[in-house]
């Protein structure tokens, strides 16, 4: 069963009766590259840690309750080191006060730069497409970088005993595999099913919130039964459900292999279970783990401005690029040619026109009454982001309008201090597989007695 | 005249990991997935008129089993660079949502 992504919520009464059905184990997936690179590159969670906490007690209960193993993967968040430390606490803090004892494996994900760049330079780091570029500069540029697991370093963890499994970066549907294909459950199956579990009760017909999902897995077949009373699962719904934040919605790509839904027939049981038959599965000549990397572009400071000035709203783009050259101007007297030239990135989003969409946004000509503006600078240190940022507002906000005689000023601040510091800046910088020599190589497990 | 999301019950855009940028249109009448399929209004050239991308680098996927038509294109931008507007590519689905079908 899955126990819904940790720190977003589950409710309690379906977990309940989830445990009623007597499942063989709990999974959760805590983690996504959803919320952007800077879980990783800070290895702060995305979710509080009050709202892990919560969910991870409700499951750690039931998993010790009903004898079963609970396999946490992508454990805060991203997945790295300091992600992976956190979690690990939280278990502990929660085992501690609710007097549990078991059995825990953690297994790590974060990636060695010296094995990688060894991978490198022997031909066995490979990109995925769309191809960006890599080389061993990446490696060493990035703050931190994870491997995502497959299904056997869970496998192990269980034939070792684990009773709590806290993973690293994991492939969610691992997660949700690994205990069927120790079994001996068909990888078809297991791997579909597992892919229609990962992401809790959104393969019900109509999502209210988050909540748990059950299924039950053999060779030829998987069933999928919504956990809470309220929610119903259709052919349709659960057959969508491959269409989830995925490239392909017929063929799902796994470190052994790729799973095949061509051929999957989906029906009724009844007007909320819905089973599946015929899913495929295509082992790989070459088990690959896909590498995930984010590096420090920088730190930012952005201030938010409103406009409804009619004038200024008539010339906007002429307006800013002329302010955007008086910005470099002053820059060049304050921090000197090195920062003005390439030493700092400014960006102008325009909420209201195409700050959404930016060049994709196709009614860019429609007339403006009110936008809102949103400066960002980047620079290599805060201080510089910040320094900057005080100057682009103050430049703009009493910049002339031609149509306008004597001062103006023209930026409705809504907050003061005007420039909000937002920290370093992340991005993720590989799209790459590497070839381990063996499944675990790359996830070094502890066990320890909680 | 219908536009696609008027008869779709959900266009929807999404990452699909940091680098793709991924497009869901499901629809709970067959007939209606059928309607858009056949119509052949979700091309490349229409994506590539919208979103720049090269055609070679579109995917468009029919899945009649989930009623559910799919298009996958390398994000514009990749996620979390400093131009990127959206970091979920959550709200990027909208010049099609509007499309005029065919009657």
């Amino acid at each position: 069963m899955q126990g819904g992504m940790l720190g977003s919520g589950f409710v309690e009464d379906s977990l309940k009766r989830a445990l009623e059905w007597d499942p063989d184990f709990i999974g959760c997936d805590a983690g996504s590259t959803d919320g952007g690179a800077t879980s990783l590159g800070t290895g702060a969670c995305a979710y509080s840690k009050a709202a892990v906490k919560r969910d991870l007690r409700l499951a750690m209960l039931g998993a010790r309750e009903k004898k079963i193993p609970l396999l946490i993967g992508s454990s805060g968040y991203a997945g790295g080191d300091i992600n992976l430390a956190w979690a690990v606490d939280i278990t502990r803090e929660i085992a501690r006060e609710e007097r549990l004892k078991f059995k825990m494996a953690v297994i790590h994900s974060e990636q060695d730069k010296k094995y990688l760049k060894k991978k490198l330079a022997a031909g066995k780091i490979t990109p995925l497409k769309p191809v960006i570029p890599f080389s061993e500069d990446v490696i060493d540029r990035s703050e931190h970088i994870v491997g995502m697991m497959g299904a056997e370093p869970f496998i192990r963890a269980m034939e070792q005993g684990a009773e709590v499994i806290m993973a690293g970066r994991s492939s969610d549907t691992s997660i949700f595999a690994a205990l069927p294909l120790m079994r001996g459950v068909s990888p078809g199956p297991a791997w579909h099913a597992a892919k229609i579990l990962e992401c809790g009760a959104a393969c019900v017909t109509h999502r209210l919130r988050g909540d748990c999902m059950f299924a039950r897995i053999g060779s030829e077949s998987f069933i999928i039964e919504p956990p809470n009373l309220d929610y119903a699962c259709s052919p349709a719904s659960v057959a969508a459900h491959t269409f989830y934040e995925t490239s392909n919605p017929v063929n799902l790509y796994e470190p052994s292999g790729m799973v095949d839904t061509t051929t999957a027939v989906y029906e009724a049981v009844n007007d909320r279970v819905v089973r599946v038959t015929g899913s495929g599965f295509v082992h790989a000549d070459q088990y690959t783990i896909k590498l995930e990397g984010s590096e420090r572009v920088g730190y930012q400071t952005i201030s938010v401005v409103g406009i409804c000035d009619p004038w200024l709203l008539s010339q906007l783009d002429d307006w800013l690029k002329l302010l955007t050259d008086k910005v470099k101007v002053r820059a060049t007297e304050v921090f000197g040619p090195e920062v003005a030239n390439g030493g700092y990135i400014l960006h102008i989003r325009v909420y209201g026109r195409n700050g959404v969409m930016g060049k994709s946004e196709p009614l860019m000509d429609k007339p403006l009454h009110e936008v809102g503006l949103v400066f960002e600078v980047t620079a290599a240190t805060q201080d510089l982001a910040n320094g900057l940022m005080s100057m682009i507002t103050y430049l703009g906000l009493h910049q002339s309008v031609p149509q306008w005689k004597g001062r103006v000023s023209n930026f409705a601040f809504p907050y003061s201090p005007k420039e909000v510091p937002r920290g370093p800046l992340y991005r993720f910088n590989m799209n790459h597989v590497v070839e381990p020599a063996d499944p675990y190589e790359m996830f070094p497990m502890e066990m320890e007695t909680v | 005249m219908a536009r696609l999301m008027d008869i779709a019950q959900l266009c929807r855009s999404k990452n699909a990991g940091p680098f793709s940028l991924t497009f869901d249109f499901m629809f709970d009448k067959v007939e209606n997935y059928r309607r858009v399929k056949d119509s052949g209004i979700l091309s490349k050239a229409l994506i590539q008129k919208l979103y720049g991308t090269p055609p070679d680098d579109i995917e468009i996927f029919y899945v009649e089993a989930a009623r559910g038509i799919k298009i996958t294109i390398p994000r514009p931008m990749i996620q979390g660079d400093p131009e990127d507007s959206d970091q979920y590519g959550c709200q990027q689905f909208r010049p099609l949502a509007e499309l005029e079908l065919p009657d």
